[in-house]
């Protein structure tokens, strides 16, 4: 059975895309039949950090309002024959995405992957629901920062509220993944740290991304940071939140100050 | 000087605060989104009993919680047209209303808003 996973958040630039790239194809190389989609209308981005910007013809809306097939407007991977992407436009408006129109699409890929992903647009507007609108599991994507946990709050309530799973008195699957992570400044108590954010938002936590230039390294380079340096700590991070959503249960694994106290007494550096 | 900042470590801990000020706001969100549906109910209802009186229309009624730390309250504003039409109830007959009657019509009004 076909399960359909949005990646949210309400605030922008915390690591959605990123983790939609990644988690893809995390999930894509353990063998399964991924495709990823950028809802995103209009600031398009899934694209560029999958290194397919320049192989995109046809995107979601050109196959929402029925001017191109879904198979011509889905991109193959090159690296991972099992993961695709189904761009979104980059020049129209979230306007031109209907209801009956997505609802369509998402059951055509439904019958084609085992995973439908979606990558949702900052807000909690229009664009934000539409993009959850048919999930059976939600990432929560959080930084552990003020405004971003206020704002997974928010996400949390529409999830539970605007869905289609919601309506139907059934409920949408929530996993909290902790992005941006940075160990040495939760140690130090200037970021809130795991429990607090755990805590407040009380949903399972899915995993915890380190802050790490592998990840800008990575998108850089137009590859998901899952493929580009599998062995490095935000990937390995990826790759046991994707085992988590297939059903594995592992132990979770904090992010370290890697600069420790001898570190900073003789000024010396960890490699990161 | 990086010593230093090890011995400054307890005043930089803002998180804590951080996580109190969020405790406090999400507890309220919470609360007023929780609200919304009943107060969507409420205003369908109250709307509903008033029309049976009164013409009035969808928009002609705000409902508000207002929650505070020992009471909350519910404000009930009802607009209610004035009664040129002939539909407007008027005591025992139903001859047109007078400049006498139409005078007590903002009565009328704040008596809807009294009783809720
Ligand atoms: N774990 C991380 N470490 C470092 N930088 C990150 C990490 N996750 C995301 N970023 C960076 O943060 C920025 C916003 O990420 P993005 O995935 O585009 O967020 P969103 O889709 O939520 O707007 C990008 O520049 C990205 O490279
Ligand atoms: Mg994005």
């Amino acid at each position: 059975m076909a399960k359909v996973l949005v990646v949210t958040s309400g605030k922008g630039g915390v690591g959605k895309t990123t983790s939609t790239a990644a988690l893809g194809a995390a999930l894509a190389t353990a063998g399964k039949d991924v495709v990823v989609v950028d809802f995103d209308v209009g600031l398009r981005n899934l694209d560029l950090v999958m290194g397919a910007e320049r192989r995109v013809v046809y995107d979601l809306i050109n196959v929402v309002q029925g001017d191109a097939k879904l198979v011509q407007a889905l991109i193959r991977d090159k690296r991972v024959p099992t993961l695709s992407l189904l761009p979104a436009s980059q020049t129209r408006d979230k306007d031109a995405l209907t209801d009956e129109g997505v609802e369509k699409v998402i059951g055509e890929l439904k019958e084609k992957f085992d995973w439908v992903i979606c990558d949702s647009p900052a807000g909690i507007e229009r664009g934000a629901t539409l993009a959850m609108r048919h999930a059976d599991i939600a990432i929560v994507v959080t930084n552990p920062e003020v405004s971003s946990v206020r704002d997974s709050d928010r996400i949390i309530g529409l999830l539970d509220s605007k869905t289609e799973k919601a309506e139907k008195g059934e409920r949408v699957q929530k996993h909290l993944l902790l992005t941006r992570f940075d160990a040495a400044r939760a140690g130090r108590g200037e970021m809130l740290n795991i429990d607090d954010v755990l805590e407040i938002l009380s949903i399972p936590l899915l995993g915890i991304i380190p802050e790490s230039t592998e990840v800008l390294r990575a998108s850089n380079l137009g590859s998901p940071v899952t493929l580009n340096a599998p062995l490095s700590a935000p990937a390995r991070a990826y790759f046991d939140a994707a085992k988590r959503l297939n059903g594995e249960s592992l132990e979770m694994v904090i992010p370290r100050d890697r600069k420790s106290l001898f570190g900073k007494i003789f000024g010396r550096r960890a490699a990161a | 000087m990086r010593l230093m900042n090890l011995f400054k470590r307890p005043q930089s801990t803002t998180a804590p605060v951080a996580r109190e000020r969020l405790q406090i706001l999400l507890a309220h969100e919470r609360a007023v989104s929780g609200k919304s549906d009943l107060i969507a109910i409420l205003r369908e209802e109250i709307l509903g009993v008033i029309a049976k009186h009164f013409p009035v229309e969808q928009e002609g009624i705000s409902v508000k919680m207002e929650r505070g730390e020992i009471v909350s309250t519910l404000e009930v504003e009802v607009e209610i047209p004035t009664p040129m039409c002939p539909s407007f109830p008027l005591p025992a007959t139903s001859k047109p209303a007078t400049a006498d009657e139409l005078a007590r019509e903002p009565e009328m009004a704040e008596a809807a808003e009294a009783s809720e």
